[in-house]
Parts: C-alpha cells; structure tokens; sequence
C-alpha cells in the first residue's frame, strides 16, 4: 500500500527489522502523516504568497517583498501572527460544531494531497479508484463550510454557507463528468494506471477536441469547486463580509485559508494527472531520472495554479443565477455531448497515439 | 441558435479580459504604481495637482508678486492666512503705497481648500508638492512666506 522512493525504501527495511511488524507499520504511518503534513503546511504558505505577488503584478503593484528575500517570509510571519492570536467565537455559537468545521476543511484537503501521484512511487495511497475518491473527498470539504456558517450564529456566514453548498453541489457534476471523459480513454480510475496510459502522449494530445474541451469544462468547474472569484460568492467580502469564516479568528480562520489554497493546489494537481501526464517529462527527456518527476509535476501544476489567479484577477464575480445558469444550462449539457464524442472517438480509435 | 453563438462569444470575451490583464502581469516590473517611499526619497516627485502646502515663489533677485491686497486673507474660511502689512515709499513714483511686511501663514490650520489660490489677483501663491510637514513642534507650522528682505516684482500692479 505503501509505496516510496529508494530513500524511504531503506527507512521502511531498517524500521521493520528493528521492530515487531505492527508497530514499524504504526510508525511508518506517522512519518508519512507527518511529511504530509509538512507538505501541506509549506505548500499552502508558499501558494498564499504566490498569490498575493501574482495579484499584485495583475495590479501592477509590487506586492509584499520586505520580509526575508522578496518577501519569502512573508507568510511564515503572517502564520506567526495568526498563532498567536486570540479564538474569539460568537455567543450563541454551536460550540462543537463551530470547533469541529475548520478540521473538516483541512483535513479533507489532507486525504485528498495523499493520493496525488508527486513522481514514480511517491504516492502515499494508490488506490484503485483514484479519480472518485478524489471526487469524493473533495466534495465532503464542502460540509465543513457549511457547518462553519451555520454554528457560527452568524447572518452572513450563514448565506455564505448556503451558496457554497449550492455552488459546490452543482459544479461537482461537471468536475466529475469532465473527468470521466478522460476516463473512457484510460480505462482505470488508479492514479497511477492513469500515468502510466500517457506513457504514449499526454491525454491532452490523445484526446485532442473533447480533451480540450473538458479540460476547459474541468477548470471552470474546478474554479467553482474552491470558491475562488469568479465564483467566490461564498466568501464575497463586499456583500457578507467575509463569508462563512466571518466569526473564525486566529489559527480556525487560517485553517480555512490554508485549505483554500491547498484546494486550489489539489484541483491542479488532479489536472495535471488527468490531462497533462503527471509527473512525465515532455517527450520523455528525464526519463531516466525519476526523482525529476516531482518538479515536472510541480512545474505542471504551477501552470495551472497560475491559470487560476489569471481567472481570480481578470473576471467579475458572477450572481448566484448567473452561477447556475452557467452550470446546469451550459457546462452540463456540453460536458455530456462532449462525453458522448469521447466515447465516439476512442470505439473508432481516432486518438492520437505515440 | 444563439446557444452556440453565446457560448462561443462568452469564451472569445473571458479572452479578450484575460489578455488585457496578462498585459499588465508582463509588464508590470516595469509600470508598478507603488513608490516604495521612505526608500525612494529622494527621486520621488509629486505630481503637480497635488496639494502639499501654500508656497509664494520667489525670483533670483529675491522678488515676489504679492500686493498685500488681502484677498486671500478674507477668502480663507479658517484664518490660515495673516497678512501684516505697512505703508511704505514706492521708489518709482515717490507715493506712499501698501505693501507686506510677513504674509504669515498657519500650516496646521490650512485644510488645502486652495480659495487664497484661485482668489489671489496677481498669482503671487500656489500649491508646493512637499508633504513631509510633520514636525515635533507646532510652531514650526507657522510660517513666513515671503522672504526676509524681499520686495515686490515691478510690473504685477499693472
């Protein structure tokens, strides 16, 4: 199940001949927790600033580039801050619940940063249905939102709440159904099947028309999925002040914000196992080197993230209508037609093959 | 069948958006609006509207423009402006004639209205660009515009 590079190899073998069985196996668990961990703490910091350099050259701002070199610490300082802060909490607030729902967001964004294939054998949890419990695990992120705007006792967070359930509930069809898509042509759900199908030219190029199609469906809707403007409407600070973390301060409220980014992160990662190869180097050039896989699939996924800021910093927030209107009568219809041609295509074998 | 017209005018727009700000993202090194400013002190310049302070400029021959008509003293609606003045011998002519001794003016009263500006018949003040006017005494605010030993510039009663 546990799958690892060379280095972690040597680890697992000096743990299990050092130990009884159970107890290697319950250690080698929490080394993995804790990498994972660390990832998920570094990466979300470094995305944050990432994100506000990037808005800011949108802008035509500088940005924040005081703290460390060009700012790199930034964040680190800003996390700092937020330890350190007071946890308020609203009076009549469900406590439990209100305690309970930050956890809920991170720790699915968590489970979910477990299955992505990093490189070769860097795949803390290859299961056989990859791609669904990827589906499912980031939709349930979606009940933490909710129970955090509604324990919260809170008007705004409240209806920040309720559109997120809307939105999400919606987009989840497409973000599914433009993967399934992709599926008709690998033939398995395994993240790692998946990789290895592209060994002959990335889904992108194999698939080439419905490919490109749902990969613009799968960005649209995975836009949506983590609340981002334009779909931020569960947050949208000029009508609710801040959403369904209008009441969270301190360490809760950064839980929320580090989840964001680390969705963010999860949904371009998906796509970039999905359509552009994972860790594969274009046309095989490092293919020799494994341990490279990681900053082709970080560059790849970089790429992506920046799609995304490109989209927070250029459109307008849509209306919930508009929100909907754009799910059920544009993107749901095309993504089934586009299902059908893909179906199409590969019975008649017209994908593109090296 | 506007559906597939509105479909693809929706993409050929959300483009059209996006090329615009990646635009910007290029060339935004070069454009960035932000003065870093404690750091840039010295190269940064005020754009000319701004308003930083009353100023009556001064030629090289150490003459100003101003007529001690008090215009703009009554136009201020705070008091910022006092002007003291005396009757002295005009030169050319041999009369006696008014003319400034202090144009004092009270920088922590002036709220930038500009009314002494537009009201001053022979343009004798105008707006400075400096906005580094904190200091840790206020009498330091009040200020003597004219310079000591100046007179007026001949010509501007004409």
């Amino acid at each position: 199940m546990i799958r690892a590079l060379s280095i972690t190899r040597s680890i697992h073998d000096w743990l299990y001949s050092s130990m009884s069985e159970n107890m290697a196996y319950f250690i080698e668990m929490v080394l993995i927790a804790i990498v994972y961990l660390a990832i998920f703490a570094v990466a979300g910091l470094f995305l944050v600033l990432i994100e506000r350099r990037v808005a800011a050259w949108f802008q035509l701002r500088i940005g924040p580039n005081r703290v460390g070199f060009q700012g790199l610490l930034q964040t680190m300082a800003d996390a700092l801050k937020l330890l350190s802060k007071e946890l308020t909490g609203t009076e009549k607030a469900d406590k439990f619940l209100y305690n309970l729902a930050p956890y809920f967001v991170i720790i699915t964004a968590l489970m979910a940063l477990a299955v992505i294939p990093f490189t070769q054998d860097f795949q803390a949890f290859d299961i056989n249905i990859g791609i669904l419990f990827l589906i499912a695990i980031s939709s349930i992120g979606v009940i933490g939102i909710l129970l955090g705007g509604w324990s919260s006792n809170n008007k705004f967070a409240l209806i920040g709440a309720m559109r997120s359930g809307v939105q999400t509930i919606s987009y989840e069809l497409s973000i599914g159904l433009s993967l399934l898509t992709m599926i008709l042509i690998t033939g398995s759900l395994q993240l790692s099947e998946i990789v290895e199908v592209q060994k002959s030219g990335w889904l992108i190029v194999q698939g080439h028309i419905p490919a490109i199609i749902a990969f613009m469906i799968y960005m649209i809707a995975g836009t949506a999925e983590t609340n981002r403007a334009p779909f931020d409407m569960a947050e949208a600070e000029s009508e609710l002040g801040a959403g369904f973390h209008t009441e969270y301060s301190g360490m809760k409220f950064a839980y929320f914000f580090l989840a964001e980014f680390i969705n963010m992160f999860i949904i371009a990662a998906i796509a970039t196992t999905v359509f552009f190869g994972a860790w594969l180097s274009p046309f095989g050039i490092t293919e020799s080197i494994p341990i490279l896989g990681v900053f082709w699939f970080l560059a790849k996924a970089m790429v992506l993230v920046f799609l995304m800021m490109w989209f927070r910093w250029t459109f307008p927030r849509l209306r919930v209508d508009q929100l909907l209107t754009l799910e059920w009568k544009y993107l749901l219809p095309l993504n089934l037609m586009n299902i059908v041609i893909m179906a199409l295509i590969v019975w008649l074998n017209l994908t593109i093959q090296f | 069948m506007s559906y597939f017209s509105d479909i693809y005018k929706g993409i050929k727009t959300l483009l059209t958006g996006m090329s615009v700000t990646g635009k910007y993202f290029l060339t935004s090194r070069k454009g960035a609006i932000t003065q870093q400013y404690p750091d840039n002190r010295a190269t940064l310049k005020m754009f000319d509207r701004f308003r930083g302070e009353v100023i009556m400029p001064h030629d090289e021959e150490n003459r100003h423009r101003c007529t001690g008509c008090q215009k703009c003293e009554i136009a201020c609606p705070n008091g910022t402006i006092e002007i003291i003045w005396d009757r002295g011998i005009d030169e050319e002519t041999g009369k006696k004639k008014k003319k400034i001794d202090k144009f004092v003016y009270h920088l922590s009263m002036c709220t930038m209205c500009g009314l002494c500006i537009d009201v001053c018949p022979t343009d004798a003040i105008e707006w400075g660009q400096n906005f580094e006017n904190s200091v840790y005494d206020r009498t330091a605010l009040t200020r003597v515009l004219n310079k000591p030993g100046s007179k007026l510039m001949p010509g501007v009663e004409d």
